[in-house]
């Protein structure tokens, strides 16, 4: 009994302890944050271009294929209602507000994030980190922060690129394959699409985009560093980023109802 | 240095993508406010009962948009609900005899205001108030009369 009490107390103890480490790694991402923009940019911009437009693909593809399927099941269950014209609406505000940021950052967390923390974590086993600490370069500054902030710029424009090619998707299922009127499909769109509801998913697109970045980062940084605990980190990273995106996703949206 | 180069490149086309994307989505799938006018004048218009308009919605006269409701209140001295609405300046020749009325588009759409012109030489201004006004339909109160009327017709 009292070992178990022990043991309770210890877990709880590792978790709290963790996550207040967590917190204080993402308050020094921030700190160096602003250095970097100012004196390396061109570091940021490379990890953009390794981050988001590498991810363009994947992203574009199944943005593509979600659109569709939401155009193929919205057409048939108005159809029941004889509301097919409302397709258009019903699919601009599931991609607008929910799928669009969530399916991206899932797509992301297994595209970008995996590749941050398994090349961190392999430099890490690979000694690189601590050689950089032997010449006097800070390997937070150097590697991780270029790294946390590209993810964090390319996050809103994969999620705004992938609602657009999902609504051409639906468009092309519901419009020209279907036969839903093109003037309804959009006029419908737009009386029932607020501003508000872009801004919950641009709000939600930049929050998801920093903590999967960020815990890609820190899984990398944190691996052990072996072939194994490398693989660990990454798995880890995209279980982690997929429950904190599906839990913070039902914050966000509670509080913005 | 050939890499790097293709690296901005790359970048450089990506965000301008993602800018292009979220311009598309804020302008072409949000239809709401079409109405943008700089210089506007308020009016003032009581009404029975104003269903379920809110404020931000058009005020249109012949189907197009001329202004917008900005506030929605109940005033307490004349016990009905006060709406404020702006018209665009342009705009500044409509009798101020005309009537507003709370209109749906659609048989289950959005609610505005709709004005249909009168006869008066003297025009809305600033500060005027639209006397003649008629409520919105609620559906409720109209299925209680049909009722009501089935009822009483059956004897």
């Amino acid at each position: 009994m009292r070992a178990l009490i022990r043991d309770t107390y210890d877990t709880v103890h590792e978790f709290v302890r963790t996550f207040g480490a967590f917190q204080l790694f993402f308050l020094r991402l921030l700190r160096h944050s602003p250095r970097i923009v100012m004196r390396r940019p061109g570091l940021v911009v490379t990890q953009i271009y390794n981050s988001g437009a590498l991810s363009l693909v994947i992203i574009m593809v199944c943005g593509f294929f979600v659109g569709g399927v939401l155009g193929l099941q919205g057409y048939s269950n108005l159809a029941r209602f004889n509301a097919e014209d409302s397709v258009g609406a019903v699919v601009a505000l599931a991609l607008l507000k929910e799928l669009g940021p969530v399916i991206t950052a899932l797509l992301f967390a297994g595209r970008a994030g995996t590749a941050l923390s398994s090349e961190i974590g392999l430099m890490k086993a690979t000694d690189q980190l601590s050689a950089m600490e032997m010449m006097a370069v800070n390997p937070v500054r150097r590697i991780l922060v270029p790294r946390f902030l590209g993810g964090v710029v390319a996050m809103p424009f994969l999620v705004a690129i992938f609602t657009c090619i999902g609504l051409f998707g639906a468009h092309i299922v519901s419009v020209d394959l279907l036969g839903v009127d093109v003037g309804a499909f959009w006029q419908q769109m737009q009386a029932s699409v607020d501003i508000n509801d872009v801004r919950e998913g641009v709000i939600k697109s930049f929050v998801f985009g920093v903590v999967v970045s960020l815990l890609a980062v820190w899984e990398g940084y944190n691996a052990i560093p072996t072939a194994e605990g490398v693989g660990r980190a990454t798995t880890r990273t995209v279980v982690i980023s997929a429950i904190a995106v599906l839990i913070l996703d039902f914050m966000i949206t509670a509080v913005m109802l | 240095m050939q890499q790097t180069r293709s690296v901005e490149i790359g970048t450089g086309l990506f965000v301008l993508l993602g800018m292009s994307a979220l311009f598309f989505l804020t302008t072409q799938t949000t239809g709401g406010e079409k109405f943008s006018a700089v210089e506007t004048y308020e009016v003032e218009a009581h009404f029975e009962n104003i269903g379920s308009l809110k404020s931000r919605a058009p005020v249109a006269m012949s189907g197009v948009t001329i202004g917008r409701v900005t506030s929605v209140s109940f005033d307490p001295l004349t016990l009905d609900a006060k709406v404020m609405l702006v018209i665009d300046s342009q705009y500044d020749q409509i009798p101020d005899d005309s009537d507003a009325s709370i209109l749906t588009s659609g048989l289950l759409g959005s609610q505005y205001i709709g004005l249909q012109a009168g006869g008066s030489e003297t025009y809305l201004e600033d500060g005027s108030e639209i006397y003649f006004t008629q409520s919105a339909i609620v559906l409720e109160n109209l299925i209680g009369k049909f009722l009501v009327n089935a009822g009483s017709g059956g004897d």
